[in-house]
């Protein structure tokens, strides 16, 4: 893997909209040609080098890429947006569209993500050693088809939105989460390894939920079936399993109907 | 002689009531009587005489005070100040017309900046659930002649849309519903007794915030399921009722409010109303409707929705096409997070709406308000620009909370020298033009839009 450094040395006024930071803009490129890369601060076309001081060589391909943000990125959005391969560190925090499209490769960010993390995600890894805002691996606005594949993990909280619409994928969060989790999904797997306020599973036509805290409000539409064991991200214990939801529609397959299941630990 | 003019719109609520009736002075610059408006209607057709209306633009001095300016050197300053900021913000149009909307649309283009409208604060999330989840409803016409189970959820009529319920929801009679409100079966949800709960046959006192449980166990009983034996407050057996008379009912109307979409969840509240609405459609007919707040705030997702393809929170800095995602291009959120720098409000008061940080982080960059009249916003601005009252001075289309457009008319001539918003707005964009000695297209091609506004009756 060849390496880039970025270190950001300018604070932007506003915020820097960054599509170009990723291994896929950089493969091929020397540090100038990096540096001379377009980024926008609202209707200012700035390049990237204006903010950052740009290190290293990429490699030729995306997946010989690898990029290091040394410092925070509180104000820089899209951070690997729409990548295919390689990978991104940053040192710190980054604002909204953190690995949003991504189709492969790897981010870590150490700090907190802004909403939208993941968002519309094919594919790839993205770890959050911080906490993340709203939207984590959901759709975008008005799209039936939300996250397909790949695995996000967040080390910390997250607000509400989680998985909306998601179809495939893993989505781990390792404490605790607001509301909506896995809205109107039709796929994937979400761990909650906190509590979670409700709202867990509406809409929800298929996929699977494990919560290994407590849910303050239940959905009416979800039924408990069973209690059952099960191993989910390192974790052995005993679940209540619940089908729902029962007020959504569901396909049917060998003439039985299919049902979202949300696994709640046993207390 | 006074002379009565009928058939006047009004430039309140999202009713958007079109069968006023208002008695002008002879020399047509008076009002002097209206009939049929409600009181807060009638309000503001006499708001227009108020003698104390500023009719020149006002601009803030550096002590504090502020003089009164010529509308040219308003413009130029408007003009200047959109061309300089990296990311202006132009909110507001909750009480405006249709050609005004269409004019700032050109230049908030012109200037890169984010055209947003009160739904931001207000009905956005119905929007976000409609991209998700589609709309299912009919014209306030068709609530009137054919239903007879009506659901208010989390909206109070009564008070916000004072003529709702005569014209259209309980009262009226219809093809359908010759009986009037004897034949309708009147639902409210909603945590407190408000005078709308009040009138209904079944009232849903719901704990705050959880419009979300209700909605699924509705659609789980709908389903044949069973529900839990109290859910959001609510007693299984007064859902199970509601359910019934809700199923039974030959065309059920859900009407929903700021209770609904601006309780936490937002747009999943009416994502899932929406899908409550369709399975009422297995059993019956059923329809849904967003309680718009003002007489033509439906207007700029018409407006904007054609012209640049979203409704609300279009972010147009990027000058190749739009982009739209609330949470990111909202109007509060771009404020909380400091992410504009020129604010532009146009007729709304977003001193009065918007969370006090939010006026705190706009105030540190040009603050301009365009509206009729003072208001929060206008006091803390650096410069107000006054223009004519649509439906009072100005004619033109608005679209009812239906999406219905009615085109409003004029009753009287505005103050003397004041513009009108479009007026105002092609003359800032013709100003930027010229500062950066580009065309004005738009100016040059809008003969086509024009038609209507010149239109007085």
């Amino acid at each position: 893997m060849a390496l880039v450094t970025l270190k950001p040395y300018k604070e932007p006024e506003l915020y820097l909209e960054c599509n170009n930071i990723s291994p896929d803009a950089f493969a091929g490129k020397t540090a100038a040609e990096i540096s001379e890369l377009e980024v926008r601060e609202g209707k200012t076309r700035v390049r990237l080098g204006d903010y950052f001081e740009v290190s290293g060589k990429p490699g030729d391909t995306a997946e010989q890429t690898e990029i290091h943000i040394a410092g925070d990125c509180s104000r820089i959005k899209y951070l690997g947006t729409k990548m295919t391969a390689g990978s991104i560190k940053v040192d710190g925090n980054a604002d909204m569209y953190v690995g949003g499209w991504m189709k492969g490769g790897k981010i870590h960010v150490t700090g907190n993500v802004h909403s939208f993390c993941g968002i519309a995600m094919e594919g790839g890894e993205i770890t959050v050693d911080g906490n993340a805002e709203n939207y984590v691996g959901s759709a975008y606005r008005g799209d039936w088809r939300g996250m397909r594949g790949g695995t996000i993990r967040i080390r910390g909280n997250a607000g509400n939105d989680i998985g909306t619409f998601m179809l495939g994928g893993t989505i781990i969060i390792e404490k605790n989460a607001f509301i909506h989790v896995s809205t109107h999904a039709e796929g994937g797997c979400v761990v909650i390894k906190g509590d979670v306020e409700g709202r867990v599973g509406g809409q929800m036509v298929k996929g699977d939920i494990y919560v290994l805290g407590k849910i303050q409000y239940m959905l009416p539409g979800f039924k408990k079936i069973a209690t059952v064991e099960k191993e989910i991200d390192g974790v052995s214990a005993r679940f209540n399993h619940y089908i729902g939801d029962l007020g959504e529609r569901h396909p049917r397959s060998k003439g039985k109907e299919i049902y979202a299941n949300l696994f709640v630990m046993a207390s | 002689m006074p002379k009565w003019i009928t058939q006047v719109g009004c430039p309140y609520c999202g009713s958007s009531c079109d069968d006023l009736e208002v008695l002008v002075s002879d020399d047509g610059k008076k009002v002097l009587e209206t009939r049929n408006a409600c009181v807060i209607g009638n309000e503001i057709f006499h708001h227009a005489s108020n003698p104390n209306r500023p009719t020149r633009p006002r601009m803030r001095q550096e002590d504090g005070t502020v003089k009164e300016i010529t509308y040219d050197e308003a413009i130029d300053y408007t003009a200047k100040a959109l061309l300089k900021a990296k990311k202006p913000l132009i909110y507001g149009f909750g009480s405006t017309n249709c050609e005004g909307m269409s004019a700032v649309g050109r230049v908030a283009e012109k200037a890169g900046a984010v055209l947003d409208n009160c739904a931001s604060i207000c009905h956005g999330p119905s929007f976000l659930a409609i991209f998700d989840n589609g709309y299912p409803s009919c014209t306030l016409g068709e609530v009137k002649n054919r239903a007879d189970v009506v659901l208010f959820w989390g909206c109070n009529p009564m008070h916000a849309h004072p003529r709702h319920t005569s014209r259209y929801s309980i009262f009226p009679r219809g093809f359908f519903t010759t009986k009037g409100n004897m034949q309708r079966t009147i639902i409210c949800v909603d945590p407190r007794e408000t005078d709308t709960a009040k009138l209904a046959d079944i009232h849903l006192m719901i704990d705050q915030g959880h419009d979300y449980e209700l909605f699924d166990a509705f659609r789980t009983v709908l389903r044949g399921h069973d529900i839990p034996d109290v859910v959001a407050g609510i007693k299984k057996e007064q859902i199970l009722e509601a359910a019934g008379k809700m199923k039974n009912g030959r065309f059920v109307m859900i009407f929903y409010g700021m209770g609904c979409c601006h309780t936490d969840g937002r747009n999943h509240n009416v994502d899932i109303a929406i899908s409550t609405t369709r399975d009422l459609n297995s059993h019956t007919k059923a329809s849904i409707m967003a309680m718009r707040g003002h007489y033509n705030i439906a207007g700029p997702g018409q407006v904007w929705s054609w012209q640049f393809g979203f409704p609300y929170c279009v972010d147009l800095s990027r000058g190749t096409h739009a982009h739209m995602n609330p949470g990111e291009t909202s109007s509060i959120d771009l404020a909380m997070r400091d992410e504009v720098d020129c604010f532009v409000n146009v007729g709304t008061d977003a001193g009065a709406h918007f969370p006090i940080e939010a006026v705190r982080h706009l105030k540190k960059h040009p603050f301009i308000t365009v509206d009729p009249n003072i208001c929060m916003a206008s006091e803390i601005s650096d410069l107000h620009i006054p223009v004519r009252i649509v439906g009072v001075e100005e004619p033109g289309v608005v679209y009812r909370m239906d999406n219905v457009p009615i085109q409003f008319k004029k009753v009287v001539d505005g103050p003397d020298g004041v513009l009108s918003d479009e007026e105002l707005f092609d003359r800032v964009y013709e100003r930027m033009c010229e500062l950066t000695e580009t065309e004005p297209i738009w100016i040059l091609n809008r003969g086509h839009a024009h038609g209507s506004s010149t239109a007085e009756q």
